[in-house]
């Protein structure tokens, strides 16, 4: 998946006599589209002390990381916290910053690791990043409940319903496959970032995605499918 | 291609990075079986809704208590330096 913006665009491509079937045929663009070209020069001129140039970068990505946030704590004080600890931290730690990433993606590390923090001293029985055992609920229950949507299920809701429905949905999710979900399909990095920010292979990336993706469908066939509409 | 190995691809095939073969031989399938279809189309969808739904606001109390903390931090280093 990519940056939401183009993955919508992609992913609304059809070919011509197939209304289903995606288009697959596109290049893939490239995730460092959602950073400006100017980004090693703002990091380099902050390492050097230039203020100015820190408070650029947190201009540009301090909206994502506190949504980053608010995705994964699904709390407003915890996602403050987050946003506020991730940048302190960067600014601390610029000089260990090697530039072999985006700083985005350095960032994004620090904030995920804060969130997953406040979750786990939230609920410290409950949070693991650990793969959980198959719980029924993956892709072999995936032929459960299949149900047609329609063409524009979300539009059945006011947006605030909508909004409340996401969030409730996601929220449900375990928390590993919450950030992947999140990583990949909602921030648009690419599956080898997500990898690096999680610290696993792309491999579990793509497993986790999976799955993430495939409960979330389930989770909202009960909203969208047309029978609870019509 | 059958209906497990659809599901098992079928996050690279959302993503567009399937190998064209087995593109091919998966929208094959996607084109007689009802149930797989009606899989991959939710699944788009279910991604589309989140990309399209409304970003979290960053409120404007949250926005400026960061750009304080972050002032005072720089202020505290501009003195130990």
């Amino acid at each position: 998946m990519v940056p939401c913006q183009m993955s919508v665009a992609r992913l609304c491509a059809q070919p011509p006599g197939a209304h289903w079937i995606l288009s697959a045929t596109d290049p893939k663009p490239l995730a460092s589209a959602i950073v400006r070209d100017d980004e090693g020069l703002l990091v380099s001129a902050a390492k050097a002390g230039d203020t100015a140039a820190f408070e650029e970068l947190v201009n540009r990505y301090e909206r994502k990381i506190f949504r980053l946030g608010m995705n994964i704590t699904q709390n407003r004080e915890d996602a403050e916290d987050v946003m506020q600890d991730a940048f302190l931290k960067s600014y601390q730690n610029l000089d260990r910053f090697q530039g072999d990433s985006r700083f985005y993606t350095w960032l994004v590390r620090i904030a995920v690791n804060e969130a997953l923090m406040k979750l786990r001293k939230r609920r410290p029985n409950q949070v693991s990043l650990d793969e959980p055992l198959t719980d029924g609920d993956g892709e072999d229950s995936v032929f459960r409940e299949i149900e047609d949507w329609g063409p524009s299920p979300e539009k059945k809701f006011a947006q605030v319903e909508l909004n409340e429905i996401l969030n409730s949905v996601i929220g449900e999710l375990d928390p590993i496959f919450r950030v992947a979900f999140l990583l990949r399909d909602v921030e648009g990095l690419s599956t080898e970032e997500t990898a690096q920010i999680l610290g696993i292979s792309s491999a579990a990336v793509k497993s986790r995605l999976l799955r993430a993706r495939l409960k979330l469908r389930q989770k909202l066939n009960k909203y969208f499918r047309r029978s609870e509409t019509q | 291609m059958n209906c497990k190995k659809v599901i098992l691809e079928l996050t690279s095939y959302l993503d567009g990075v399937l190998d064209s073969n087995m593109r091919l031989d998966l929208e094959q399938h996607l084109s007689r079986c009802t149930d797989c279809r009606l899989v991959v189309d939710t699944c788009r969808k279910t991604i589309q809704i989140f990309c399209n739904s409304e970003p979290v606001p960053l409120p404007e109390d949250v926005r400026q208590r960061l750009h304080t903390a972050l002032l005072e931090r720089f202020r505290r280093n501009a003195k130990s330096t």
